[in-house]
């Protein structure tokens, strides 16, 4: 079974965002660099198939050199491959990306039997990517799956939605979505990190096209946040809290 | 004239798509709506009460549940016929799915998650980006836009007008289109008790409760309340409860009438989930936590020590 993971380096903000001078990306001097927690358990379903059914895992991001970062991290865990597309750091609209995915893919020898992708980036969250891909290669797709087996070459799915849990099956090959939940990601183990420095990264340029989604800028989003009212410290403030909980009808 | 697809789930209306209309409307042309599915034609009269004059049916034999790729073929079919100004959906997974399969079979842009949106040459959004901190200000270059409307950045309002006109029609599948569907549905992980997203009461817990037996804590006090049980990210990757009760971007977002933080620091990817809540109550140790900036009232100090004394206090106090 050959396996395909597509990812996206974003950084790894938790608190306040500042953005840069020319307000276009946010600033990221102070940051670390990961994957979306979708794409974390995307790399962990394609090495959990592999170690089941024997074949290989290949890696696949558009982005800067230093997405080479990323893709090591997640080889650490058990990806036997990997290719970066190369870009000057700009960010690619959805169409850019996904037309320089496909064109990657179709360039592989390997004709691989799903394809996994993130159910949205985590920064520019454009929800497209993989439809497009799945579009331009003539292949199903499933996405935003909660949980995943593939029996007898056909991938069977579930996605939660709130009526409870809808069930979905697909001949391969095919290309899953898959969100954060379907797995608990492993961490690399020291062996792990070691092989992974030698294992094969494959540097292609990528050649921007005109976007049509263009990005003109970006902006905080206003927050309505005033501050808490403290009530005290510790056991001694449960008293006031308990009058607040009276106050707005808890109970 | 300006096209909103309209979700429903076996004929039953997705309250988000009547955000979408009110926001079509907003646009000054006329309103017309789709739907997918012979079953939803009874929608007639709540999609014309929102302002579409028409709601067109793509009714086929194969379409029988929720088939996302058949949506964006009967969507492709029908603004090659109507040639609208726009098409918008729904920002939900749904809305934002279906969209982008009809912008796969025109090679065209997809705006989602759209928060304003001016039509012109070229069209401009403001889309949310980031779990919504960030604004994106874009431009969309292509003749028809196609966009998703970011839930909750307009609220529904009825135009009072009459029921749609229903035109049904066939839209001219391939094979492929149905090739992935709905075969089969049940409750899930739901085990008839309180769901996050109805729960009007929620406890959460994050890093700061230490383990799993931690939640014992801050169980008792959720079902004291009627609520139910939430959590950060950290507590569900580190395995110590299902991801189901997970807060925030990539988990449940949520809005009940009290939500309880205890020890969660707030990150941005969990404010993300929980800031429309009523109110937020923080339990925290550290009087410098982000949380505390989107929090109503906290009490510093060890959620060890308050969580069983706020238990029993309550216990006290109802008697
Ligand atoms: C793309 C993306 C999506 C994400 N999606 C989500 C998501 O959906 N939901 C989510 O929650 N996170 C999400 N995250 C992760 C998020 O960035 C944070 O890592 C996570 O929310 C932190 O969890 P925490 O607050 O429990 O832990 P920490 O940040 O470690 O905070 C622990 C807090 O507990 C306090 N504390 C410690 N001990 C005690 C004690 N005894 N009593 C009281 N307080 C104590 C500390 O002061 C601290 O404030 C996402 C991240 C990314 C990159
Ligand atoms: N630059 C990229 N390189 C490789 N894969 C990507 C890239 N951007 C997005 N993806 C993949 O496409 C998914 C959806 O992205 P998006 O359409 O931006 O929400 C992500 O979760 C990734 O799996």
């Amino acid at each position: 079974m050959d396996v395909l993971v597509c990812l996206k380096r974003v950084p790894l903000a938790g608190g306040t965002l500042i953005l840069t001078p020319d307000s276009r990306d946010i600033e990221t001097k102070h940051l670390g660099f990961g994957i979306s927690p979708h794409e974390e358990n995307a790399v962990e379903a394609g090495v959990q198939l592999v170690e089941q059914m024997g074949g290989t895992l290949t890696l696949l991001t558009l982005g800067p050199s230093d997405a080479e970062e990323q893709l090591r991290s997640q080889l650490a865990i058990g990806a036997t491959r990997a290719v970066l597309l190369e870009t000057d750091g700009q960010e690619w609209d959805p169409q850019g990306t996904a037309a320089a995915l496909v064109d990657a893919i179709n360039a592989e020898e390997t004709k691989f039997d799903l394809i996994i992708f993130g159910a949205e980036s985590a920064d520019s969250a454009g929800y497209q990517i993989h439809i497009r891909v799945a579009h331009a290669l003539n292949r199903p797709i499933i996405t935003n799956v909660k949980s995943m087996k593939v029996e007898n070459g056909v991938a069977v799915c579930d996605r939660v939605v709130a009526a409870g849990r809808e069930h979905y099956e697909v001949a391969l090959p095919a290309i899953v979505t898959v969100r954060d939940g379907l797995n608990i990601p492993r961490y690399p183990s020291v062996p792990g990190r070691m092989q992974a420095r030698k294992k094969p990264v494959d540097m292609k340029k990528a050649e921007a096209r005109v976007p049509k989604l263009e990005k003109v800028n970006l902006a905080l989003a206003p927050s309505k946040s005033t501050g808490a009212e403290i009530l005290g410290n510790g056991v001694d403030a449960v008293p006031a809290l308990v009058e607040v909980l009276k106050k707005i009808g808890t109970f | 004239m300006i096209l909103v697809l309209v979700d429903h789930d076996r004929g039953e209306l997705d309250q988000l798509s009547l955000r979408a209309l009110t926001a079509a409307r907003k646009l000054g042309q006329d309103v017309e709506a789709v739907v997918v599915g012979k079953e939803a034609a009874s929608l007639a009269a709540i999609v014309g009460e929102y302002g579409a004059k028409v709601l067109h049916v793509a009714a086929h034999a194969n379409i029988t549940d929720y088939t996302p790729m058949a949506t964006g073929r009967a969507l492709k079919d029908l603004v090659e016929k109507l040639k609208p100004a726009a098409v918008l959906a729904a920002g939900s997974p749904r809305g934002n799915e279906q969209l982008a399969h009809l912008a796969a079979f025109l090679d065209l842009p997809m705006a989602a998650e759209c928060s304003e949106i001016t039509l012109g040459n070229p069209h401009h959004v403001l889309r949310a980006r980031w779990a919504g901190n960030l604004i994106e200000s874009a431009n969309v270059h292509a003749d028809l836009l196609i966009a998703s409307v970011l839930a909750f950045s307009t609220e529904p309002e009825s135009a009072n007008s009459g029921a749609a006109t229903v035109s049904e029609f066939e839209p001219s599948l391939e094979p492929q289109d149905y090739a992935v569907k709905v075969l089969s549905r049940d409750a899930g992980e739901s085990k008839g008790g309180v769901t996050l997203t109805d729960a009007k009461v929620i406890v959460s817990g994050g890093r700061g409760v230490g383990g799993p037996e931690g939640f014992g804590q801050i169980e008792e006090l959720a079902t004291l309340l009627g609520g139910t049980v939430g959590c950060s990210r950290v507590v569900t990757s580190s395995g110590w409860r299902p991801h189901a009760e997970q807060v925030g971007q990539t988990g449940t977002k949520v809005a009940p009438d009290l939500y309880i933080a205890a020890g969660i620091s707030g990150a941005m990817q969990h404010i993300a989930g929980m800031k429309n809540s009523k109110t937020i109550v923080v339990i925290n140790t550290d009087p410098e936590a982000p949380i505390l900036g989107y929090a109503d009232y906290a009490i510093i100090g060890d959620l060890h020590q308050v969580l069983p004394a706020l238990t029993s206090a309550i216990r006290q106090a109802k008697g």
